[in-house]
């Protein structure tokens, strides 16, 4: 049997089961922590920082942090609130994102987060990175110009046999995400559809669909992300 | 000595210009030139994109016209997913879209009259700056000044049903469209509270034109006259030969009437224009091909579709289009400021197509998208609010754009634009030294019943100036004038 744990969010008390993921814990409790690299049911990552709040007064990854008995977490200061607009910039700087022709504009999840922090033109120099798009495998195109190495898919994305479809090659800012050729090249439209879906931003798509769902109906369109929660 | 005068910026058109008047020893007027600062970006940035982004990516290359590029780059994905020609689409998509259509047709052409000519007519070209603008027409007339902002707000309306959005929506995908109107949607629009509906849209189009009428009525002389000369006229028409805006083959007439294109598939566009590149000019210079460029150039837009349609398919725009054709006797009219007249049948048969949509049970309809196998090449032609529109895309084997040609209505209408220039500067400054404000101000009527969409045929963004120069033989510029 579970057993359930005090722990605070933002002064306030609440019940959680003990060892469950931070994030996941404070949405429970309708407190919404910001997060990019995580996505639920794949191991966490700690890649990104956006989730990054107090605890204990100390700055930590949110979605790594697992709710123990008395855990005192401060989920948004105006510092934390602008450490979070910063990395969304970041990664609008260091990519090629033009939201007006992706496929998941108004379900970006970094599109978003934009919106909510209210990022027009970022603080950081546009790097423009010369990145292509890969197009050869049947079912999948991966646009390296979006990708925001969050990880989500190599977690995430399994054919049948357990073989991951999606790995990391070089290193450090150079580090790209590819297709595993081979595995690609039989895949069922489902884990496809899977692999776009688990990608939080439009780097993955499944070939010849696009625009599909109109504006008004995508994720964001109604509800901003986050809004159904408060923070 | 011979003199050159240049004009910039021609204000009400959307884009940016500049004009060169050329003088020669006796002060006459040898050559006029309208140069437009070409920039190609958008046929580069579209290529590696994968086919299906292209319908939302190229409609960024005009924030005035952007309905248009949507929709010809969707034609020509149909293409690509084997769902090109004239049964391709599902009745749902094909009307949708024709909505879409029509109801862009509506607030451009609208804008186009109320904001940019309609100055003009209600005050004179000679009329102070200050009074020949849209303000002027508020001020002389509260009534036809809010007609026009909420003619312009339910087309706006009518896209944003359609596309999802007012401006730069995503409607048309490859192969159909991703949502056909809802029956509130379509309530809406159909009977919405006064004005906003498209009975009181019709009465409205009726009342422009008999606005249009009595002007004209009243200033016979300089509506037939000015900026007169005849050329060649080409556009879609449907195959039965009626004005059709969306769809069709490409006819093209000559100044008598005879056909010089005979309805031929756009897909084979290329087969029949060229477009020429001048030393002096950024913007190409299509023609005919079987003609050659120096008779093969032509009109396209408001004027050049009654000159090739036979016949307008709705009963109140089909009326006025006879009075029209009754003014030349049936043959092709080459009367520049007739271009208005004809713009306001256009927006007269917008709202009547408009309201016969709303009432077509398809626009509510749920099968939205057919595909069929595989094209490695497709051509989307439409008739834009200001003309013929071209896209064609070439799509590699992995989904990925490898070229592509967009050909832009005021493209088409470079030379005639050109032409409309020279005659004017002809008539207006042989002889002079400076520029003056009705000199100026005729030059740019002259060029702006082209509604020239100059941030479109530049593919750049933003509006950019325009200056008039006269230049005298020896190649100094007499006088200069921006506005
Ligand atoms: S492809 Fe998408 S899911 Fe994979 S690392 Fe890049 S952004 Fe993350
Ligand atoms: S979501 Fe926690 S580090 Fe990315
Ligand atoms: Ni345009």
């Amino acid at each position: 049997m579970a057993t359930f744990v005090k722990f605070t969010l933002d002064g306030k008390i609440y019940l959680s089961e003990d060892g469950a993921p931070l994030v996941e814990a404070a949405r429970a409790c309708g407190v919404f922590i910001p997060t990019l690299c995580n996505y639920t049911g794949i191991p966490p990552k700690g890649a990104c920082r956006i989730c990054t709040v107090l605890i204990n007064g100390l700055p930590a990854t949110a979605c790594t942090t697992k709710v123990v008995e008395g855990l005192n977490v401060q989920t948004s200061t105006p510092e934390l609130e602008s450490f979070r607009q910063a990395i969304v910039e970041i990664l609008f700087a260091e990519g090629n994102h033009l939201c007006p022709s992706c496929e998941k504009s108004g379900s970006c999840e970094l599109q978003a987060l934009a919106y909510r922090y209210r990022v027009t033109v970022p603080h950081f120099p546009y790097l423009f990175p010369r990145r292509d798009v890969e197009a050869w495998h049947p079912k999948l195109l991966k646009d390296h110009n979006r990708c925001i190495q969050c990880k989500r898919c190599i977690r995430g994305i399994r054919n049948p046999a357990g073989k991951a479809l999606f790995a990391f090659g070089k290193r450090g800012d150079r580090v790209v995400i590819n297709i595993d050729p081979v595995t690609s090249q039989n895949i069922s439209d489902a884990l496809a559809q899977q692999a776009m879906d688990i990608c939080p931003v439009g780097a993955i798509l499944r070939k010849g669909k696009g625009f599909d769902v109109p504006i008004g109906r995508r994720t964001y369109d109604r509800t901003p992300i986050g809004a159904e929660l408060r923070s | 000595m011979t003199q050159k005068i240049i004009i910039e910026p021609v204000t009400r058109v959307e884009g940016h210009g500049k004009v060169t008047i050329q003088l020669n020893d006796q002060g006459e007027v040898t050559q006029s030139r309208l140069h437009i600062v070409e920039f190609r970006g958008f046929e580069r940035f579209v290529q590696g994109r994968p086919y299906w982004e292209a319908p939302v990516l190229v409609q960024r290359l005009c924030g005035i016209c952007p309905v248009s590029h949507h929709l010809a780059a969707a034609k020509a994905m149909d293409v690509i997913v084997g769902a090109g020609g004239d049964q391709g689409l599902t009745p749902t998509a094909e009307k949708v879209r024709r909505l879409m259509h029509y109801g862009q047709i509506f607030q451009s052409h609208t804008l186009h009259f109320f904001h940019l000519a309609s100055p003009d007519l209600l005050f004179g070209y000679d009329a102070p700056p200050a009074q020949r603008n849209v303000v002027g027409v508020a001020l002389a007339n509260r009534g036809l000044a809010l007609q026009a902002v909420l003619m312009r707000k339910y087309g706006q309306e009518i896209i944003a049903a359609t596309a999802g959005k007012k401006i730069h929506g995503t409607g048309a995908i490859p192969g159909g469209v991703n949502k056909s109107l809802t029956l509130a949607e379509r309530d809406q629009l159909l009977n919405g509270p006064h004005p906003l509906n498209a009975g009181q849209m019709i009465a409205w189009a009726q009342g422009a034109l008999a606005f249009f009428k009595d002007y004209y009525k009243k200033n016979k002389a300089f509506i037939d006259g000015f900026s007169r000369f005849p050329s060649n006229h080409l556009s879609l028409v449907r195959r039965d030969g009626a004005l059709d805006l969306y769809h069709g083959v490409l006819r093209a007439v000559d100044a008598e009437g005879r056909r010089i294109l005979d309805d031929v598939d756009y897909q084979d566009y290329i087969a029949h224009i060229r477009e020429e590149v001048r030393s002096w000019s950024y913007m190409k210079f299509p023609y005919l091909l079987h003609l050659g460029p120096d008779n093969g150039w032509y009109r396209v837009g408001p004027l050049a579709r009654l000159n090739t349609a036979d016949f307008i398919p709705t009963p109140l725009a089909q009326a006025e289009f006879e009075t029209f054709k009754q003014a030349t006797g049936g043959k092709p009219n080459d009367m520049c400021m007739h271009t208005h007249w004809a713009r306001l049948i256009e927006t007269l048969h917008a709202a009547e197509a408009i309201h016969d949509l709303l009432l077509d049970a398809d626009i509510t309809g749920s099968d939205l998208v057919v595909k069929g196998a595989r094209q490695a090449e497709g051509v989307g032609v439409i008739e834009a609010p200001r003309g013929t529109l071209i896209h064609h895309f070439r799509v590699g084997a992995n989904d990925l754009i490898e070229m592509a040609n967009l050909i832009v209505s005021t493209t088409h209408n470079n030379e005639p634009m050109n032409r409309a220039v020279n005659q004017v500067a002809k008539t207006y400054m042989t002889g002079q030294k400076i520029i003056t404000e009705p000199m100026m101000n005729a030059v740019e009527v002259a060029i702006r019943a082209y509604d020239p969409c100059l941030s479109c045929a530049t593919h750049a963004y933003g509006r950019m100036p325009l200056e008039i120069a006269l230049v005298d033989a020896a190649g100094c510029v007499l006088d200069r004038k921006r506005k």
